[in-house]
C-alpha cells in the first residue's frame, strides 16, 4: 500500500480522537491564567464564557467564530506571547506590509517544528543530508528566510540567503513600472547565479515559482541548466503554484534528475505539505495541514459558516492553528481550492488547486517572487 | 458542441506546435450559457522559455522571399473565408466559425460575418497595402537588410524576429492590424482575448494551409500574467486595453497600444447649417459594429443646431433594442463580461448629473438603457448632450452605441478635443483644415464627409507598422563588394 492509497476507516478515526485531545490540551494552555496569551485571556474575559469548560473538542471551535487578522495588526505584540513561554526569546514574522503596519505573529519554536516536520518529506535522494542550500526567496521580516534556513541547518547544511525586498516589488508593480521590475527580478536572479558560481557545492534550494522560471532561464542562456548547476531538490512554495506550472517545471525546467517539492504555507498556520508530484496523477498538488498542529477546512463559496464535506468540491480554506505558541481558530485565507480525501500517509482531508480566493483574485498583486 | 467529446479544446501553438494545459478555461455561450470551447491556458514561464526560438520564427520567414508570402497570403484569406478548417482537435467551417464567435463575444452573427470579409479583403490586399506603408519599397531589400533603389542605398534593420500582440476580445475587426506582419518576414507571438479564441487559432491554421512555416506562429492563451510575459519577451509588443493602458505605455518604444479612439465628427461652421445632410453619416460612425470600434464615433462636435443634431440622432439610434444574435437585424452586440454593462450604465448616470449634460434617447428608448439578461447583459444606444466642451462627459467613450454632441467654438475645437484616432471634419473652410492637418492630437484624418468608420487600409494606423518592426539605418560596402553581389 502507498501513501498516497485512501485512508482506512479506522485511521481517519484515531486522527479524530487525537486532533480532539489535542484541541483540549491546547485550549487549557491558552486559556489558563498562568500559561495563556493576555489576548486570549481578556478574549474570554469579554466573552463571558470558559473555554477550557466548554470546548470539548474540534468541532467546538466553532464557538470562536472567525479569527480575524486586523487583530494582528500593531501592538503591543507581547499581548500574543503565552505567559508560559514568556522567558523564551521571542521572533516576530510580518506579512504584507507594503502600505501601514503590517500583520504580525509571535514565533518562538514552531516555523523550527514545522520545517523539521516537512524535513521528514523530503527524499535524501535529491535532499542529501550535509548538502549546502540555496534560499531564492523573500528576505527581511518573513517566516520563511529564517525557516528555510533551519531546515538546511536540520539537514546538516549551510544555507546561502540573498536579498529579496516583496514589499517594494509591489509597490513598482503598483505603479506599472514593468521595466524596473524586471530589472529587480534580474537583480534577485544575479545574486542567485554568484552563490551557484561561488564553489559551495549547493545541491538544494528553496524557490517560488517565477524565479525558478527566471533562474532556469537564465542558466540556460548561458549553456547550464538547474541540473547542470548542481542542484538535485527544489523545494518550492510561497506563491501560488498550478499544476500546469508543476509540469512545466518537471518536463522543461528541472528534468528527470531533480526532484520537486511543493508547500502550502503561510505566517500563521504553518506549512502545509504537499504529497509527491507524479505525472500519472497530472501532477495534481495536494495538501495536507501538519494536524494536529493545524487544520485546514474548506467553507462553502455561497454560504461560510458551512463546510464543504464533498471531495472535489471548491471551498474558500479556512485555517485553524492550534500550538502551544499561538492559537488561531478558524481564520478565512484569501485562497480557495478543492477537497481531496484523507490518505494513508495523512489520514485526514487535504486541499488540491489552491489558488487565490475569487473574490480577491483580481486585487492579488504577485510579484517578481 | 454541448458534448464533452465533441466540444472544441483549443491547445497552446508552441511555435505551431499544439501543447495541451492541465489548466483550461471554459467559453460559454453569452446566451443559452452552453459550453463552446475549452482554452489550454499558459503559464507565463513557457512564453519566456519559447522566446528563445524567436530568432527562428524570423529565419524561416526570411527563406521565403516576400512575393510568395503574400501570395501564401492571399491564398490564407481564401482559406479563412471560404475552407472547413482545424479549430482545435477538431474541425471548423465558416459558418460554424460566425456562430462561435457571435456565441462568446456577444458580436451579432452578421457583424462577424462583416468582421471576416474586412479581413478577407486586407489579406488579398496585402501587397498593396504594404506597398503603401513602405512607399513602393523593394520587399527584398527588407529580406536582404540593404539594397539599392533609385541610384541610392536603403538599409533597413528589423527591430524584432518576433511581434507579440495582446488581443482584445470585443471586436474581431481589430485582427486586420497584425495581418501584415507575415509577409514582412516577423514571426507572430499571440495571446488571444479569453472570450475570442476563435480568429486566432483560425487564421493561423489558414496560414498553415497556405504554406506559412508552423514555427513562424505561437499562440499562447492565458490569464493577465500571460500577457505580462508576451510584453516582457517580445521586443516588439502591439495590446490593445483602455486608457490606463494607454497611459501605462505611453512613451515606450517597443510598445504600440490600440486603446480607446475617442474618434469624432467635426462640423465646421461652414457646413454646420446643412447637418441634417450628415445625419446618416453620424449615425453609422456611431452604431456600426455596435460601436465596439475604436474607430466608432463616440462625439459629434460643432458650434451650433447642437441639441436639433442630439434630438435627431436619438430618434434614430434609440429606439434599437436587442434581438438575437442570428438576427440579421440585430444592431446590438450583448456585453458578455459579468457587471460590465452595468458599470457602463452607472458610469453614465453619474456623468448625467453634471449641469449641462443631458440625455436625449431616454424618451426615444421605451424602456431602461441597460437591459439585464440571465446570462448577458446589453446597453441600448445612448446620445448624450454637453451644452459645454468642458463637461467630464464630453470626452466619454464607452464600448456600444453611444456618443456627445458637444457644442463648441469651431476655434476651440482643436484645444479641446483631447487624442483622437479619427476625425471626419466637415468642412470646406481652407483655415480649418489647415488647423486640423497640423492638430497631433489627431491620428486619422478625414476631411469631407466621410464616416469616421471608413477605413483605408493603405494608410497607415496608429503609426505604420513597418515602422515599428523596421528601423532604417546607413548602410555601406565597397563598390567592389557590391559588384559580387
Amino acid at each position: 500500500m502507498t501513501n498516497n492509497a485512501p485512508a482506512s476507516p479506522d485511521a481517519v478515526c484515531k486522527a479524530a480522537e487525537q486532533l480532539d485531545a489535542h484541541v483540549r490540551e491546547t485550549i487549557q494552555w491558552h486559556f489558563s491564567p498562568e500559561t495563556g496569551a493576555p489576548f486570549w485571556l481578556d478574549w474570554a474575559k469579554k466573552a463571558g464564557w470558559d473555554p477550557r469548560k466548554e470546548i470539548k473538542g474540534f468541532a467546538d471551535l466553532v464557538r470562536f467564530g472567525h479569527f480575524e487578522d486586523e487583530w494582528l495588526r500593531g501592538g503591543p505584540v507581547r499581548r500574543w506571547v503565552p505567559k508560559g513561554l514568556a522567558q523564551k526569546p521571542v521572533f516576530v514574522f510580518e506579512t504584507g506590509g507594503t502600505t501601514g503596519i503590517p500583520k504580525s505573529r509571535i514565533v518562538i519554536d514552531d516555523f523550527r517544528i514545522d520545517y523539521e516536520m516537512l524535513s521528514e518529506t523530503l527524499p535524501d535522494s535529491h535532499f542529501p543530508k550535509g548538502a549546502n542550500w540555496l534560499m531564492l526567496g523573500p528576505s527581511g521580516p518573513r517566516r520563511l528566510r529564517l525557516a528555510v534556513e533551519h531546515l538546511c541547518q536540520h539537514r546538516g547544511g549551510v544555507c546561502f540567503c540573498l536579498d529579496l525586498d516583496p514589499r517594494w516589488v509591489i509597490k513598482v508593480i503598483k505603479r506599472g513600472a514593468m521595466a524596473e521590475l524586471k530589472l529587480y527580478q534580474e537583480h534577485v536572479i544575479d545574486q542567485a547565479m554568484t552563490i551557484l558560481s561561488a564553489g559551495h557545492d549547493i545541491k538544494c534550494m528553496f524557490v517560488t515559482p517565477k524565479l525558478l522560471d527566471a533562474l532556469a532561464n537564465r542558466l540556460e542562456s548561458g549553456g547550464s541548466s538547474i541540473r547542470k548547476a548542481g542542484i538535485t531538490g527544489v523545494f518550492c512554495g510561497g506563491t501560488e503554484m498550478t499544476t500546469q506550472w508543476a509540469r512545466f517545471a518537471v518536463e522543461e525546467l528541472l528534468g528527470p534528475e531533480v526532484y520537486l517539492a511543493a508547500c502550502y504555507g503561510n505566517t500563521l498556520m504553518g506549512l502545509a505539505r504537499a504529497r509527491t508530484l507524479e505525472a500519472k496523477e497530472g501532477y495534481k498538488i495536494l495538501y495536507h495541514a501538519p494536524q494536529p498542529r493545524a487544520v485546514i477546512q474548506l467553507a462553502d463559496l455561497n454560504d461560510p459558516e458551512k463546510l464543504v464535506t464533498e471531495v472535489g468540491k471548491t471551498g474558500r480554506v479556512m485555517l485553524t492553528t492550534l500550538t502551544k505558541e499561538f492559537f488561531v481558530p478558524r481564520f478565512f485565507e484569501r485562497d480557495e481550492a478543492e477537497l481531496e480525501p484523507p490518505c494513508v500517509q495523512f489520514p485526514w482531508n487535504g486541499v488540491s488547486g489552491v489558488r487565490p480566493f475569487r473574490e480577491f483574485a483580481a486585487t492579488t498583486t504577485v510579484g517578481v517572487y | 458542441m454541448d458534448d464533452k467529446d465533441t466540444m472544441i479544446h483549443f491547445p497552446i501553438l508552441r511555435w505551431g506546435e499544439p501543447y495541451k494545459s492541465l489548466e483550461v478555461d471554459k467559453v460559454y455561450h453569452h446566451a443559452t450559457g452552453e459550453l463552446m470551447a475549452e482554452v489550454s491556458q499558459a503559464n507565463a514561464g513557457l512564453i519566456e522559455r519559447d522566446m528563445r526560438q524567436a530568432k527562428r520564427a524570423r529565419e524561416v520567414l526570411r527563406e521565403i522571399p516576400c512575393k510568395e508570402l503574400l501570395a501564401m497570403c492571399r491564398k490564407a484569406g481564401d482559406l479563412f473565408m471560404t475552407a472547413t478548417l482545424p479549430a482545435g482537435d477538431g474541425t471548423q467551417t465558416p459558418d460554424e466559425f460566425v456562430r462561435c464567435q457571435s456565441a462568446t463575444t456577444g458580436l451579432p452573427e452578421h457583424m462577424s460575418r462583416m468582421n471576416m470579409t474586412k479581413l478577407h479583403y486586407v489579406l488579398s490586399n496585402l501587397e498593396a497595402i504594404l506597398s503603401s506603408l513602405t512607399r513602393g519599397l523593394d520587399f527584398e531589400i527588407l529580406t536582404r537588410g540593404y539594397g539599392m533603389e533609385n541610384g541610392v542605398m536603403r538599409s533597413y534593420q528589423a527591430n524584432t524576429p518576433v511581434l507579440g500582440m495582446v488581443l482584445p476580445s470585443n471586436s474581431p475587426g481589430v485582427h486586420g492590424l497584425w495581418l501584415p506582419i507575415i509577409p514582412l518576414q516577423i514571426g507572430l507571438v499571440l495571446k488571444p482575448g479569453p472570450q475570442e479564441p476563435w480568429t486566432p487559432w483560425r487564421m493561423a491554421q489558414a496560414f498553415f494551409q497556405a504554406g506559412v512555416p508552423k514555427q513562424a506562429i505561437a499562440i499562447y492563451p492565458g490569464a493577465a500574467e500571460v500577457g505580462a510575459a508576451v510584453l516582457a519577451h517580445c521586443p516588439r509588443t502591439l495590446i490593445f486595453g483602455s486608457t490606463a493602458t494607454v497611459e501605462r505605455y505611453h512613451g515606450n518604444p517597443n510598445v504600440q497600444v490600440h486603446g480607446p479612439g475617442f474618434s469624432k465628427i467635426l462640423l465646421g461652421d461652414d457646413e454646420v447649417d446643412q447637418w441634417e445632410k450628415h445625419l446618416d453619416l453620424m449615425a453609422t460612425s456611431i452604431a456600426i459594429n455596435s460601436g465596439r470600434g475604436c474607430i466608432n464615433c463616440s462625439g459629434v462636435w460643432a458650434s451650433r443646431h447642437t441639441k436639433e443634431i442630439a434630438e435627431a440622432l436619438a430618434k434614430r439610434l434609440g429606439p434599437i433594442a436587442p434581438l438575437p444574435p442570428s438576427d440579421p437585424k440585430a444592431a446590438l452586440a450583448a456585453f458578455t463580461v459579468k457587471g460590465q454593462a452595468e458599470g457602463i450604465d452607472k458610469d453614465i448616470e453619474a456623468a448625467l448629473k453634471e449641469p449641462g449634460v443631458e440625455e436625449v434617447t431616454a424618451k426615444y428608448r421605451g424602456g431602461e438603457r441597460l437591459v439585464k439578461m440571465e446570462r448577458c447583459d446589453y446597453v441600448r444606444p445612448t446620445i448624450i448632450h454637453c451644452e459645454s466642451p468642458d463637461t467630464a462627459a464630453a470626452k466619454k467613450e464607452y464600448m456600444f452605441p453611444f456618443a456627445t454632441v458637444v457644442k463648441c467654438p469651431q476655434d476651440q475645437m482643436l484645444a479641446k478635443i483631447g487624442p483622437t484616432l479619427v476625425a471626419s471634419a466637415i468642412t470646406k473652410d481652407e483655415k480649418f483644415r489647415r488647423a486640423l492637418l497640423d492638430a497631433r492630437n489627431i491620428d486619422r484624418l478625414n476631411v469631407g464627409a466621410i464616416p469616421t468608420v471608413q477605413l483605408n487600409w493603405l494608410q497607415p494606423h496608429e503609426g505604420s507598422i513597418v515602422d515599428f518592426l523596421y528601423r532604417a539605418r546607413a548602410f555601406q560596402e565597397p563598390a567592389a563588394a557590391a559588384g559580387t553581389r
